[in-house]
């Protein structure tokens, strides 16, 4: 087997073991739960309600186990010099950072399956209508979560847990006021703000972009040309931060 | 044939403050290891042994010098494939079992899984982990992660094995064990390479030994040349039907005499008085029991080594009783 395979597995087992799936059910019991809730509540519109429900739930608990797993991915095994005897073995430091960014990739696509299946139980029990753009809307968080784990991992490449996960809720909550800072950037008179608001707009990744939950919750269907460009964007995103991770990683110590 | 070449190794560490001058952990080390011996590293906690051993592994890079691992430079990834490791108290992924770890570690090595069974099953035997193979690491006792940890650096059969304090948090059976099993892969022709501050563990079972401080390599070679070679070493002589308290001239050559009814015991300070001194006995009537020369022992040479590091502001160079 392709180390990156055999490390991606490992992983992938060590979440299980984890117990990381455990979640589905605090998932499950919310979704159901605020569904009920929401249909005693209101009148006219609970059906787009607990479809909002649902997709802001999909991407919480997939955002929130992307940063906190993502950060100890590398991190944990550095502190707990697992790493050592993994980096005594025949693979390079590249194949072992894409094994643990896949094997977590996994668990959120496990995971994340699991919960658009009872999403899409609840909506079925609640007879509200199901539109192909709700998976418009599911495979864009997904790509999103998978920007979150690649800058989760990144960042424990070079630092602590604890900086890792404020760096990455940071750098999640700035992706998704881009635009905003763009809107500041046109406004203002001072240059300083404007470069730097420039700045932050062209390096953070505009997470905005992968957000058509609005969209999908009035069953209005998002162009395939937009999905695909955000799409795309999102994984070049993931992408250079997973180039940043392995080249950080390959020169550190241990 | 060399296994493991070391030539001017020098690892310093940033201080983290600027204008403040970097850590130097390891200082021109230069040392070799040849096929099929057992080398044990010696040196006190802080002398740089993990530090030379994370750079033989490529945890770590070296500041300056040369590293060969079986005539490849360090960090070759394919050579990785004849080497096996055991880090100090190790820690490994403890939601596994000890079935599942190994097979882990074998895959990473490239081996199949046809291969890897019988292997993994014969190496719980060698380590005594038949019973605990289906348990998880978490609830392995320290002496039991070691083991489990000397089979993961097993699994792939390496030419070369690395283990940084592999004796440390076991019970004197465990170590026995240990020691046994680094003298059958001796057996089985393959080259050890182990780090300890403990020296029986070396005085029993290495060919030769490396005694590191301050991260200098202070004195290497065979164990029995090292402890004998430039150090003092004495000769008892037990003798009878004399009293040795009135010859002056044997007083004159001793550094100690001990006088126990007709028996005698004569301490000389080194062989070169030892013709004379047994000519003198002979002369007074003396009847020889014994002669022991009294070889210095590895204890004193380690702290001796370390007196040299600690005291002198220039350490003393690597002195080579095997001129290697």
């Amino acid at each position: 087997m392709w180390p990156v395979v055999v490390i991606a597995l490992n992983t992938f087992r060590e979440n299980l073991r984890d117990k990381i799936l455990y979640n589905l059910v605090f998932f499950a019991l919310l979704l159901i739960g605020a569904s009920t809730l929401l249909a005693d509540l209101t009148i006219m519109e609970h059906h787009r309600m607990i479809t909002d429900m649902g997709l802001a739930a999909i991407n919480v608990v997939g955002v929130v186990i992307a940063i906190f797993v993502g950060i100890g991915l590398v991190g944990k095994e550095i502190e707990r010099r697992t790493v050592y005897t993994i980096m005594a073995r025949p693979i390079r430091r590249t194949q072992f950072i894409l094994g643990k960014y896949l094997g977590l990739v996994m668990t959120l696509g496990v995971n994340m399956a699991v919960m658009v299946i009872v999403f899409l139980a609840t909506l079925w029990l609640y007879r509200a209508p199901v539109h192909g753009v709700l998976m418009q809307a599911v495979a864009l968080i997904f790509v999103e979560v998978l920007l979150v784990t690649a800058m989760a991992l990144f960042f424990s490449t070079f630092t602590t847990s604890t900086l890792s996960a404020s760096f990455t809720i940071g750098m999640f909550v700035v992706g998704h006021l881009t635009m905003d800072l763009k809107g500041i950037a046109e406004k203002s008179q001072s240059e300083t703000v404007k470069a730097v608001t420039n700045s932050v707009y062209y390096i953070f990744p505009n997470l905005e972009m992968l957000n058509v939950k609005a969209q999908a919750a009035v069953g209005v269907g998002v162009p395939y040309a937009y999905q695909a460009t955000a799409s795309l964007y999102g994984l070049l995103y993931t992408a250079a931060l997973l180039v940043g991770a392995c080249i950080i990683f390959q020169r550190r110590d241990f | 044939m060399e296994t493991i070449r070391i030539e001017g190794l020098t690892k310093q560490f940033p201080s983290g403050w600027p204008g403040r001058p970097p850590a130097t952990v390891l200082d021109g080390l230069s040392l070799s290891v040849r096929q099929g011996e057992i080398y044990g590293f010696l040196g006190p906690n802080g002398s740089g042994k993990t530090t030379t051993i994370k750079v033989l592994i490529g945890l770590i890079r070296a500041t300056s010098g040369s590293v060969e691992l079986l005539g490849k430079p360090v960090g070759d990834v394919p050579t990785r494939r004849r080497i096996g490791f055991l880090p100090e108290s190790p820690y490994f992924y403890d939601y596994l079992t000890a079935e599942e770890f190994l097979m882990f570690y074998g895959h990473l090595a490239g081996m199949d899984r046809a291969g890897l069974a019988g292997r993994v099953s014969r190496l719980l035997e060698v380590v005594g982990l038949v019973e605990a193979r289906t348990r998880q690491l978490r609830k392995f006792s320290k002496g039991m992660l070691q083991r489990v940890g000397l089979a993961q650096a097993l699994i792939h059969d390496p030419e070369l094995v690395i283990l940084d304090e592999p004796m440390s948090g076991l019970d004197p059976i465990g170590r026995k064990q240990v020691r046994d099993l680094i003298l059958g892969l001796r057996d089985q022709g393959k080259t050890v390479f182990f780090s300890t501050h403990i020296i029986p563990d070396v005085e029993m079972i290495c060919d030769r030994v490396g005694v590191i401080v301050k991260g200098k390599l202070l004195a290497t070679g065979r164990v029995d040349e090292l402890v004998n070679q430039g150090h003092t070493q004495s000769v008892e002589i037990a003798c009878q039907g004399i009293s040795v308290e009135r010859i002056p001239a044997i007083q004159a050559m001793a550094s100690r005499v001990v006088q126990r009814g007709s028996q005698s015991l004569i301490v000389l300070p080194g062989p070169a008085p030892l013709e004379s001194a047994l000519a003198e006995i002979r002369k007074q009537g003396g009847t020889l029991i014994s002669v022991t020369p009294h070889k210095s022992s590895l204890e004193e040479l380690f702290f001796q080594s370390q007196g040299q590091g600690q005291g002198q502001g220039s350490l003393a160079p690597a002195r080579s009783a095997m001129g290697a």
